[in-house]
């Protein structure tokens, strides 16, 4: 029991980088806002130029949406970070981590706001175009704000996966809070910083978690 | 005998379709309809399922892309190339079976975004109008509800109201009672005998054969895609002289 309380709860170890985790919780909040921000408007936006059907365009959103969801996203964050310096684009940890999980969150986003879109029953939108209404406002006053409360609680649940995987940019050398744990347990020999991290990302996620079940309640399958 | 007219108003007509087709994919849905609509106009439109109507009406305001013919709606070419659709929609008022409101929208927003978006309106004007509209059909107390609080029949009437808001030249009415329970179909029916007292021109699909004998200053019994016989309603329904009509009028009157 004791073995336990030394290693993964040491109260000295804690202390000592407490500093530190908090350094890695600021970086993951900012970090993670940032790519929920950046993907649910670029998503969004997709899904609104997806709606003109123009055949090309749509062809390469389809393109864009399939192989971000399908490679895993250690794989485009590394591709980002490592690779791309060979063919002169260099960016840092942060920017990496930030640009492939944005763009993998917008890939997702973009489907559900599609399925959202599609879901709309298209007497709505013969009713508004029928009173001279473009299709870009019809999309914008009918159909979107319809098609948006079924696509908040998937969402909802995509952005808070999304955000967990802001975990994966200490492999591009990005400080936050994973980083942080794992330097201190490699540094103090102890397994305590871990405990530390694991219990930052309980109170950065159970309450969006909990919150989550709210918005699906909320907006469950009703009219 | 198509380009019949009914004897209502002289002038210009506000509907002139010619030689309209439609086609979808090898399926020839309108097979060359010619119907002039002269202002003020009741003009009832019956047929069995399947026969074109809601196609017809639905090239009206082209919903549906025509495959070959003119329409004309108060002058407009519609399916002119430098025809702004949009602007030419907000004078053909349309009604649907489904009524079609916003359910995210109280009744006085669906009626008054059109208001807004097309015509122009500040918000203030548009609601002023708004309310105007919702008067006219009676349901003026009911501006503030979300159309899941509201009755199929009432829900129609806020329809209606949102295209009579933007001041129509001409309205269209695709089976306008068929989703109504039998109870409420009167209250809508009310409304459309308003609107024809008030001087609107109007085109009505329907299976409200009452109704037609009533109001109607003319009726088109379309089948396969052809207007096959128009005439006042005492003539369509007494006397029809082709045998399709008189086929399709004692099915209608048998059930
Ligand atoms: N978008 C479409 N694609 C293919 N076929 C269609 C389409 N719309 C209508 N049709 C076909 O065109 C024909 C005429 O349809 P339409 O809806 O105009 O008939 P209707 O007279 O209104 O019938 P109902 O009384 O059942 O409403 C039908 O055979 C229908 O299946
Ligand atoms: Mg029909």
């Amino acid at each position: 029991m004791q073995k336990v309380l030394d290693n993964f709860f040491n109260i000295e170890v804690m202390a000592k980088y407490l500093p530190n985790i908090l350094d890695g919780f600021v970086l993951t909040v900012y970090l993670a806002v940032s790519v929920v921000a950046t993907g649910i408007v670029l998503g969004l936006a997709l899904a609104i130029l997806r709606a003109f059907q123009i055949k090309p365009v749509n062809f390469l959103i389809v393109i864009f949406v399939d192989l971000f969801r399908a490679l895993p996203p250690l794989v485009i964050m590394m591709i980002f970070y490592f690779a791309f310096p060979y063919v002169g684009l260099t960016m840092s940890g942060f920017v990496a981590a930030w640009s492939c999980l944005a763009l993998v969150l917008a890939a997702f986003a973009e489907e559900i706001y599609w399925a959202g879109i599609l879901s709309v029953h298209k007497g709505q939108w013969e009713a508004a175009r029928s009173t001279g209404l473009t299709h870009l406002e019809t999309l914008i006053h009918v159909v979107l704000p319809q098609a948006l409360r079924l696509a908040i609680a998937p969402l909802t649940n995509r952005a808070i996966a999304i955000s967990k995987g802001t975990a994966l940019a200490s492999v591009v050398a990005v400080q936050e809070i994973l980083a942080h744990a794992a330097t201190a347990q490699a540094f103090s020999a102890n397994t305590s910083p871990l405990t530390m991290g694991a219990i930052a990302y309980l109170i950065l996620f159970a309450p969006l978690v909990t919150a989550s079940r709210w918005v699906e309640a909320r907006y469950a399958w009703k009219r | 005998m198509p380009g019949t007219r009914g004897a209502v108003t002289p002038g210009p007509p506000i509907l002139d379709v010619r030689g309209l087709r439609k086609s979808f994919g090898p399926l020839e849905v309108l097979k060359g309809i010619d119907l002039l609509v002269d202002p003020q106009e009741l003009v009832f439109v019956i047929g069995p399922s399947g026969s074109g109507k809601s196609t017809l009406l639905r090239c009206c305001n082209r919903l549906e892309e025509p495959s070959s013919g003119h329409v004309w709606v108060d002058g407009v070419d519609i399916l002119a190339r430098a025809t702004d659709i949009n602007a030419v929609r907000r004078t053909i008022g349309m009604v649907f079976q489904s009524f079609n409101l916003y359910p995210h929208m109280t009744a006085l927003g669906n009626v008054t975004l059109a208001l807004r978006k097309v015509a122009g309106f500040a918000r203030p004007e548009a609601e002023t109008r708004g309310h105007v509209a919702l008067e006219r059909v009676d349901l003026a107390e009911k501006a503030a509800a979300y159309p899941n609080e509201l009755s199929g029949g009432q829900q129609q009437r806020v329809a209606i109201a949102r295209a009579l808001a933007l001041e129509p030249k001409i309205m269209l009415f695709d089976e306008p009672t068929s989703a109504l329970d039998p109870e409420l179909v009167g209250s809508v029916l009310a409304v459309m005998r308003n609107m024809r007292a008030s001087g609107m021109t109007m085109v009505v699909v329907s299976h409200e054969m009452r109704f037609a004998r009533e109001a109607a200053d003319r009726v088109i019994f379309m089948d396969h895609g052809e207007i096959v016989e128009e005439g006042p309603p005492e003539r369509i329904f007494g006397a029809p002289e082709e045998g399709r009509t008189r086929a399709f009028l004692a099915s209608v009157f048998d059930r």
